[in-house]
């Protein structure tokens, strides 16, 4: 039985704003389920004395201090964006389809 | 919008069905720097000045937890009464929209900082335990500006413009358990224990708490069950509450739309909706975008968060005064009564009494002022009591005029009115108004006699045995003097003056 099925490869491409054809969605859904399978083999050496983990580094607590440091200016921070109105990321219709 | 909501009445609707309420509180933190990078959170900057690769996503760029967000945190559990995770870690939350440029907002879900407190608030005059369920910390998001359509909505809108100087400030979710039992006082309890929630907040030095700027927000979650039911209804959640004031409006206007629902048979949908302030009602802000399907995972850019317990401990232990345990304390140096006391509570009036005790003035006579004449003026220019133009030092010397006999109440009103009006301290608006009582005996007495004059027939009735009769005499003498005669002494030379016995 598939890990993934074709319904939830189409809802997971819905949530991503992914327009995926018939036949992409066929085709991911194999490659996510072998990708599922793979990482599912995970829990078959899993065992209860070994604690799940997140993170490669068995590292805890690393903070900064609250400094302000200086960030970039609006024009750099404006430079990469498709279009700027009013010093501000100018973004495309939010629930277009839909109002 | 076809969304005028039919409503039951309040009373009607707490007659047939019991409503349960759920709160989550949003705090912005105070802290110089962002939750995962150094830049800074002033408030009101320009837009887009305030930002890094990292709140902006750029490629590359990882993020590192602020410590003294993490600090903040646990204490703001403490002071309501948490547990404290030994370990924990942050999560992603993921979705698509525009305010967090990753498409993600680091969160905590199923490991948050604090779990199981509660605050208790008061609410007419009973205690009201409200538990609290998490307290966790995430990331603030961007200000979206939706530009076209007819009312700046997103709905309707042709596109629109981001400022992130927000995103990624440090935000806390005070969640609160479901709370029951509140019946008719539900509206009070949810601004009651907002009020009291940002009083910790306050006390605890960790946020600015100011709702009008959006560091502390509220959403409210209110279901009905019809009354000998146990069984919960479908709740919603109202969202875009900001001011104390709207909480119990949104309660209030929720439990009237959801019970007229209910009473013809209708089903409440599970769904978001909006507060409006102008009337008091909410609508639906339903969009099938909002799914909530945030496939959480554990955040892999950042390492776990495992607070040391003597840490903790001593954090703890260097907790401030509660704002609860304050006014207990408050209350008992100032012997005023619970009712007075909760006067004072509801008009934002403690801090600015003790600091007026504090500046020299008796309790009685600084809440007095407070809670009356600067009262009214506050009232009056429709401001908060705390935003008049008059510090607790001046009503303090004002205070000290009308002990040392400088000032009777009247003049002592008219002092404040010049203080509020931008004339000067109490002392200038004295000196440039000419408001001192008038004590130079002389000039009482030759005031006195020409108002003896003028009044010969209660003069008389005096002189005749008539005591009562002096009052309209006293009142000659300081209309006469403009306010500014010691009532208490006019009396007196009066009297005698007439060859009557006091």
């Amino acid at each position: 039985m598939s890990a993934i099925t074709r319904d939830e490869v189409a809802h997971l491409a819905r949530l991503s704003r992914l327009a995926l054809a018939d036949d992409e969605l066929d085709h991911f859904a194999a490659q996510l389920d072998q990708i599922v399978g793979a990482v599912a083999r995970v829990s078959e050496v899993a065992a209860e004395d070994i604690p799940p983990s997140s993170h490669a580094l068995p590292l805890t607590n690393v903070f900064r201090p609250d400094e302000v440091r200086p960030g970039l200016s609006p024009e750099g921070a404006l430079s990469g964006a498709p279009a700027v109105e009013e010093d501000r990321f100018r973004v495309p219709r939010i629930l277009g389809e839909e109002a | 919008m076809a969304d005028t909501a039919t409503l039951m009445p309040y009373d009607e609707a707490l007659e047939r069905f019991e409503p349960v309420l759920g709160l989550e509180t949003h705090v912005e933190l105070g802290t110089g720097s962002k939750m995962f990078c150094g830049c800074s959170t002033t408030f009101g900057a320009p837009p887009n000045t305030q930002v890094c690769p990292v709140c902006l996503a750029l490629p590359g760029s990882l993020p590192v937890a602020n410590e003294k967000a993490i600090e903040s945190t646990i204490r703001i559990g403490l002071a309501l009464n948490c547990s404290i995770a030994t370990w924990c870690r942050f999560a992603r939350k993921n979705y698509f929209y525009p305010d967090m440029p990753k498409n993600y907002q680091i969160s905590q879900y199923d490991e948050p900082l604090c779990t199981d407190g509660y605050l208790d608030v008061e609410v007419d005059g009973k205690i009201v335990r409200v538990e609290i369920e998490r307290v966790h910390l995430e990331e603030d998001t961007g200000k979206s500006t939706h530009v076209g359509g007819a009312t700046g909505r997103i709905h309707g809108a042709d596109y629109s413009i981001v400022d992130y100087n927000r995103a990624g400030i440090p935000l806390v979710e005070i969640v609160t358990k479901p709370i029951t039992g509140t019946d008719r006082l539900a509206p009070e309890v949810a601004k009651a224990y907002v009020t009291e929630l940002r009083e910790v907040m306050r006390s605890l030095g960790v946020s600015d708490v100011r709702m009008e700027q959006g560091s502390l927000r509220c959403d409210v979650n209110v279901s009905l069950m019809p009354r000998g039911s146990t069984e919960w209804g479908t709740r919603t959640e109202t969202k875009n509450v900001n001011s104390l004031r709207s909480v119990e409006r949104a309660v209030r206007g929720e439990i009237e739309r959801q019970a007229a629902i209910l009473a013809e048979g209708g089903r409440i949908v599970q769904e978001t909706r909006h507060f409006h302030e102008d009337t008091g009602q909410t609508t639906s802000g339903r969009s099938k975008e909002e799914a909530q399907d945030y496939r959480y995972f554990p955040e892999p850019d950042l390492l776990p968060i495992a607070p040391d317990p003597e840490w903790v401990a001593s954090l703890k232990a260097a907790l401030p005064e509660l704002p609860s345990v304050r006014r207990k304390r408050l209350q008992q140096e100032w012997g005023v009564s619970d009712l007075d006391m909760a006067a004072m509570h509801n008009a934002d009036a403690i801090d600015l009494v003790e600091a007026t005790v504090a500046a020299g003035a008796p309790a009685g006579d600084a809440r007095k002022w407070w809670m009356g004449e600067l009262a009214r003026r506050a009232n009056e220019a429709g401001t908060a009591l705390a935003d008049l133009p008059i510090t607790p030092g001046d009503v303090a010397k004002v205070t000290e005029l009308v002990a040392s006999g400088a000032l009777n109440d009247k003049l002592a009103r008219q002092v404040l009115e010049g203080v509020l009006a931008g004339e000067g301290t109490p002392d200038e608006v004295v000196e440039k108004r000419g408001l001192r009582i008038v004590s130079d005996e002389g000039e009482l007495s030759a005031i006195i006699d020409q108002v003896l004059a003028d009044n010969a027939d209660a003069a008389d009735k005096v002189r005749g045995g008539k005591i009562a009769a002096v009052g309209a005499l006293v009142g000659g003498v300081m209309k006469a003097s403009r306010g500014k005669a010691d009532a208490g002494r006019a009396r007196e030379l009066i009297l005698e003056k007439l060859g009557v016995q006091p």
